[in-house]
């Protein structure tokens, strides 16, 4: 042991992480200095700087790097497509402190706790994103899931939301290992765990273990993506949540989880390309199929956005599974929108969820539209975006998504989105339908009394949302060509 | 300019919708302005364009993204002009009886109408397959809002069942420009047209326009949507959108793919020339007012379509001329019988008739769009019907038997909706005191059967203005310049 070498480290690759960890130290441990009325702001404040500072790193060592490189020992990587997740994360954190600023009055106990848990799952995601190797992998895994699963359960006084602690906790430490469990494997068949090590030692691997591996590896990723049939405890746990959290978590776990993944894929398992590819085709169609049937019978909003998640997941896996560098970009371009419309919706959820005091379900958005007009504009947007309709950027994402299948001759995949689409109107127009066209006599809704709330957070949430969901339609070319230059060290099996 | 009219009615209703306003009357007055403006901006686009020019004209083109070569790329062929002309005079007649009719909540209203209307016009002159598409989408989500909320009882029903007939039909269209721009490299519409279609990607066009129009049997949206609209929303709906849907077949189905339209020809004639009976022998049948123009619709729309597959001289001028008329007589049949529910508070024909006497405006407007609408001898009706049973006949005369037993329907349907509202014993709903067509519904009713006069007297404004001025040759020249010489079947 003597002669064990400490890895030089270079520390400005993992300031983002760093930046967030560190907000969430003073969150934790400063906000107990502080009278009680100045916790609020303080922890929002920083919390929310620690998000753009983040951000901020990354966008810095984005422009800085156009070649990537390992980074200690390899363990995690430093390359664009990490920083782009990184600002994505950051991104989807900024609104999040947003959707949650107002809403943790009810949760004066916990102030510190709840932001620094938003922090630190950032900073998982962070991690996980650049991970390099099946360790850090699963370390940056286990690192955002724990934070995930205190903060379902952090409005303890409620208890749907520590029930969806729980099954959160259980259904995603099974995924957790099952992940594991995969990588041993891998790790058996060819004594390696770096990604790189895994290409290169596939030739010379027992094939069985190394396929029985892989699956078990996508089989954990899945559950963290929530692509059906490992979705089981998306709508409790998105229902569950309080709405903020699930903001958070409906957008950033997916950008991470789906970039890790097609990193993992295309660098450890070019060798299975054939595979992993049909694989994760039959995964996306049955995940299109699952959450576009489930969500058309849902009542409650957020059961609604969770299996439109849910299909959400099948949109995007078919970027991967084509496995070709449009597919890569067409995945990074339709995330940008993706998360945008994801928290703004569920942001849109979280003011009417405080204007009723009671959860959302179709009838309480009647009339949402007629009282609160930007409200409801802003819903209508991001409705019709998960449809696939302009003037959102998701429109673009899913035309990039339907061509890269089509340019690879899966033009029956792109079909099968269609078709998926096509079911999927139903209930998000249905979402419009309710906020529109009920009449005031024909449902009464009771607001909790007094003037609905006007949250400031709150409202430029959903302003940053729509601005990204339609700028990413206009001005569409920087970042394709950002999506471009992320996935272009990546060697796309086809 | 063309940019200039496409975003004239958009700045316009956002205009409508943000300012703050202190009455419905200040609403409608600035959509009604918008409205007027976007027509003399027409107006003058027409002064200024050159109709001996076969090609593109007043185009516009600004890089979207490249690496799939996507463009906002716009411009003006002659044959699309009369369409936006159409748009522009149908849209202001439906806003002007909007902002009379005085709906709840107007800004929002009317600004849905002239947004509808500048998605229209850049349908109309786009020139770039997504961008097409991008237009195409952004007709519907107005129209989906103005039917769910200022619709009739029935009208959940009715929006949910268009919306999904509708987008099943354009996604469909998105797979097909997908694989057509793919295979091409590029997504501008000069660039089609090379034989790079298959028959599959043309059944997905198809599949858009066939549901838009609607071709039979992809109607099933029509008869609820017609009926559910308010009166002025539904004009614009018989009247421009579905004309939307033959303007993509004869902009990028016809040219484009001149081997699937050639193999696929008798199928959709035959599928055309049921719906055109279909549509006649409902619209006979049909119990109440709007039903019977709903139907009347589907027939024209079907016949127009007709026209368009004969591929040729007569047919294709025929049917564009038969595009305008429709357009004008429909939005004028609804808006009358927007009127006539207005006073009887019903359209059910049972309970109408015996409105002429005491209410001469009405009547004669009414007459008059009746029988320009059964295409009597020396209507514009007539010459455009005509021209596509002339074109049709050198594909086949069966098909040419089958519009000329149309024309009898039509004239069956024509004439017992006249009656029915007009003669006969005053009907049970209808009170003495109705009053008679006011000066506002005269004046936006008047000018659409005026401009249909105008035509019966001139239809050659349109036809000797299309297609390059050229109607002698076999092929019209305008049109042979986007077919690339030589690739129409």
């Amino acid at each position: 042991m003597s002669n064990f070498q400490s890895p030089t480290i270079d520390w400005a690759a993992l300031s983002p992480e760093l930046i967030l960890l560190g907000g969430a130290s003073i969150c934790l441990v400063l906000t107990l200095f502080l009278p009680w009325g100045w916790r609020r702001p303080f922890c929002a404040a920083v919390a929310a700087a620690c998000f753009v500072g983040a951000g901020a790193a990354a966008i810095v060592l984005f422009v800085m790097d156009d070649a990537g490189r390992a980074v200690i020992v390899d363990a995690i990587r430093r390359d664009r497509l990490a920083e782009f997740g990184q600002i994505l994360v950051a991104g989807s954190g900024l609104l999040a402190v947003g959707a949650s600023f107002g809403w943790e009055r009810n949760e004066r106990d916990r102030i510190g706790e709840y932001y620094a848990l938003l922090l630190s799952a950032a900073a998982g995601m962070a991690f996980f994103v650049a991970a390099s190797n099946l360790m850090t992998l699963f370390l940056g895994l286990e690192w955002f899931s724990i934070s995930l699963y205190v903060l379902t359960a952090i409005a303890v006084a409620w208890l749907p939301s520590l029930e969806a602690g729980l099954k959160y906790l259980i259904v995603g430490s099974f995924g957790s290992a099952i992940l594991l469990f995969g990588s041993a494997f891998v790790y058996g068949a060819t004594g390696a765990i770096s990604f790189s090590g895994i290409a290169a030692g596939a030739a010379g691997a027992d094939h069985l273990l190394f396929v029985m591996g892989l699956a078990l590896i996508l089989v954990g990723l899945g559950f963290k993506m929530s692509a059906a049939p490992f979705h089981m405890w998306t709508p409790d746990v998105y229902q569950g949540a309080p709405t903020p959290v699930t903001a958070f978590m409906s957008a950033a776990t997916k950008v991470a989880a789906l970039i890790a993944t097609m990193r993992l894929l295309v660098t450890a398992f070019p060798s299975e390309a054939r595979l992993w590819t049909i694989t994760l085709a039959v995964i996306a169609c049955i995940s299109l199929a699952w959450g576009n049937i489930g969500a058309l019978v849902q009542t409650d909003i957020k059961r609604l956005l969770a299996y439109s998640s849910i299909s959400h997941a099948g949109f995007l896996l078919i970027p991967i599974a084509v496995g070709t560098p449009l597919g890569g970009r067409a995945l990074l371009f339709y995330l940008i929108s993706y998360a945008a419309m994801n928290l703004g919706a569920f942001a849109i959820v979280a003011a009417r969820e405080r204007e009723l005091a009671r959860p959302l379900t179709f009838d309480g958005l009647a009339g949402l539209g007629w009282e609160r007009p930007m409200l409801g504009i802003a819903m209508s947007l991001f409705m019709f975006g998960f449809i696939g309709l302009p003037p959102a950027g998701l429109f673009l994402g899913k035309f990039y998504a339907f061509s890269a299948a089509i340019d690879r001759g899966w033009t029956w995949l792109a079909i099968v989105g269609v078709v998926a689409t096509v079911v999927s109107i139903y209930y998000y127009v249905g979402v419009i339908g309710a906020m529109y066209f009920q009449r005031p006599v024909e449902v009464r809704v009771a607001p909790a009394g007094g003037s609905p709330p006007r949250d400031v957070g709150l409202s430029l949430t959903i302003l940053l949302a729509v601005a990204v969901t339609v700028g990413s339609f206009i001005v569409a070319q920087p970042l394709l060509d950002i999506a471009r230059h992320s996935v272009s060290f990546l060697g796309f099996p086809h | 300019m063309t940019t200039a009219l496409i975003l004239v009615p958009i700045g316009g209703a956002l205009w409508v919708w943000i300012a703050p306003w202190r009455s419905a009357r200040s609403a409608g007055g600035l959509a009604l302005l918008v409205a007027l403006a976007e027509l003399a901006l027409w107006i003058g686009t027409a002064f200024n364009f050159d109709f001996s020019d076969q090609g593109l004209q007043l185009q516009q083109q600004q890089s979207w993204f490249t690496d799939l070569g996507v463009s906002y790329h716009v411009g003006l062929f002659d044959f699309s002009l009369w369409l936006v002309g159409l748009t522009a005079v149908v849209t202001t007649a439906a806003i002007g009886y909007g902002f009379w009719s005085q709906r709840a909540r107007p800004a929002g209203y009317l600004g849905l109408i002239l947004f509808l209307e500048g998605a229209t016009v850049g349908v109309f002159t786009a020139q770039d397959l997504l961008l097409f598409y991008v237009f195409w989408e952004a007709m519907m989500i107005p129209l989906y809002v103005l039917i769910g909320v200022w619709g009739g009882p029935a009208r959940l029903a009715a929006t949910v069942k268009f919306i999904v007939y509708t987008l099943a039909g354009s996604l469909l269209m998105l797979v097909a420009i997908i694989a057509l721009g793919l295979k091409q490299g590029s997504f501008d519409m000069f660039e089609i047209g090379r034989g790079a279609g298959n028959t599959w990607i043309f059944l997905g066009f198809a599949a858009a326009f066939a549901v838009k129009a609607p071709l039979w049997p992809f109607h099933g949206w029509l008869p609820d949507a017609y009926r559910e609209s308010p009166p002025e929303v539904a004009a614009i709906l018989s009247g421009v959108i579905s004309k939307a849907a033959a303007y993509g077949f004869l902009r990028i189905a016809l040219p484009s793919f001149p081997g699937s339209i050639s193999d696929l020809r008798t199928p959709i004639l035959v599928l055309a020339s049921i719906g055109l009976i279909y549509g006649s022998l409902l619209a006979f049948r049909a119990p109440d007012l709007r039903g019977v123009v709903a139907y009347s619709s589907l027939a024209q729309m079907n016949l127009i379509v007709i026209g368009l597959f004969a591929v040729n001289d007569s047919g294709v001028s025929g049917a564009l001329l038969q595009m305008i008329n429709h357009g004008l007589i429909s939005a004028a049949l609804f808006l009358t019988a927007g009127a006539i529910e207005r006073r009887a508070t019903t359209g059910d024909l049972r309970l109408l008739g015996g409105m002429a006497r005491g209410r001469p405006i009405l009547a004669t407007l009414f007459i008059t769009t009746g029988v320009i609408a059964l295409a009597v001898p020396g209507s514009s009706a007539f010459a455009g019907e005509f021209l596509v049973l002339n074109g049709i006949f050198t594909r086949g005369w069966g098909w040419a038997v089958v519009g000329a037993v149309a024309m009898v329907l039509a004239a069956m349907y024509v004439l017992r909706l006249v009656s029915a509202v007009l003669h006969l014993d005053p009907g049970s709903a209808v009170p003495d005191a109705a009053l008679d067509l006011r000066p506002a519904e005269t004046s936006v009713i008047l000018p659409l059967v005026a401009v249909l006069l105008v035509l019966s007297f001139w239809p050659a404004a349109i036809t000797d203005h299309s297609f390059g001025g050229s109607p002698s040759k076999a092929v019209p020249s305008g049109y042979r310049h986007i077919v690339h010489e030589g690739n129409l079947p």
